[in-house]
């Protein structure tokens, strides 16, 4: 037998099998209908979790985008301090940053593929609840025994069999939200442990080593400034484009000196 | 006949149709057999693409049991697999 065939029966025996209790059809109608509204209800939490689990990769995809370009602003600055060693560093940081984000990116789609998928699954849902809700009740007042063998059990397996597709459809998100959050939790753990180099600690290695870069040329003009101040000569500061902020307490550049 | 894509909704396809079908899933049950993903992935494109092409998609509200359960688009081997369980894919 095909494979198609094989699934068919299987798929149509685990459906009917949830909702075979009752004696009487009109039981098992009602029955159903509870179940149904179950379904729906267990459908529209899973709809949540999946669109949580989404926004928690979206906010690491931002805090990794965040640390990227970081990055990309301290390999400037180190390739205009002639600092090429660092602009290395912070590009090779930068690199692993980036597979991360395409890997997010993929999950997210996955994601995003998943919750349409389910939202479009519950609406279905809904409009069977909703026209099994009416049919019962017409089935339940028109009900002969005779009738009930083909008519009620036709409803009765057309409902079963789209609450064993949904069921099917929720296990499936729910391992894929398992896994991301996995996944997830992996990543802030790495990201944490400052190997991505999360870019809210600045006070890393590499951006102390380009501060220094920016200020120790600082410290010399200033240096320059204060000797041409005390020699009468011009100050030649201003050429030397040092930042006025940055500039040091006057016991800085005899400290400066010492070392 | 009535033939639902899992997790896409149900069709009504045409009786003579299912000549078309079996030949497709000649080679669905071929790949899973040989464990193949990417050729399971295929075929399983080309049957559903083909129910969707040949039948016509019944109203959300339509209630009523089908003839063939298909697996959903994106499904894996795995899955697949699982959903046959015991039954092994040799049956008995």
């Amino acid at each position: 037998m095909g494979l198609m065939r094989r699934f068919s029966n299987i798929f149509k025996a685990k459906a009917s099998k949830t909702l075979d209790k009752y004696e009487d059809p009109r039981e098992t109608l009602d029955y159903s209908y509870e179940r149904t509204l179950e379904m729906l209800q267990k459908m529209r939490r899973a709809v949540a979790d999946v669109a949580t689990s989404r926004k928690r990769i979206e906010l690491q995809a931002q805090q990794l985008q965040r640390s990227a370009a970081k990055l990309e602003d301290q390999a400037k600055q180190a390739v205009s301090q002639n600092r090429e060693d660092l602009a290395r560093e912070a590009l090779t940081r930068r690199q692993a940053i980036a597979t991360q984000l395409t890997d997010l990116q993929a999950q997210h789609d996955q994601l995003k593929a998943e919750e349409a998928r389910m939202v479009e699954g519950s609406q279905r849902l809904q409009a069977k609840v909703d026209a099994f809700r009416i049919r019962k009740e017409t089935m339940k007042a028109n009900y002969t025994a005779a009738e009930a063998q083909t008519r009620v059990n036709e409803a009765i397996s057309g409902i079963g069999e789209e609450m064993g597709d949904v069921g099917l459809a929720m296990q499936r998100a729910e391992d894929k939200v398992a896994q991301m959050q996995a996944r997830s939790g992996a990543l802030d753990e790495l990201m944490a442990s400052g190997a991505l180099d999360d870019a809210s600690m600045s006070t890393d290695r590499l951006q102390a080593e380009l501060d220094r870069g920016f200020a120790e040329p600082a410290v010399e003009a200033e240096l320059a400034r204060l000797r041409g101040e005390l020699t009468g000569g011009s100050t030649t500061a201003k050429q030397l484009g040092a930042p006025a902020e940055d500039a040091a307490p006057a016991s800085a550049p005899a400290e400066e000196e010492r070392r | 006949m009535i033939v639902r894509i899992s997790g896409e909704g149900q069709f009504d396809l045409p009786e003579d149709h299912v000549d078309e079908l079996n030949r497709l899933d000649d080679d669905l049950t071929k790949a899973v057999d040989a464990g193949d993903e990417a050729r399971f992935t295929t075929a399983l494109e080309a049957l559903l693409a083909s129910v969707r092409t040949a039948g016509q998609e019944l109203p959300a509200d339509w209630i009523g049991p089908s003839d063939l359960v298909l697996p959903s688009p994106d499904a894996t081997i795995h899955e697949v697999r699982e959903v046959l369980g015991d039954e092994g894919l040799i049956p008995g």
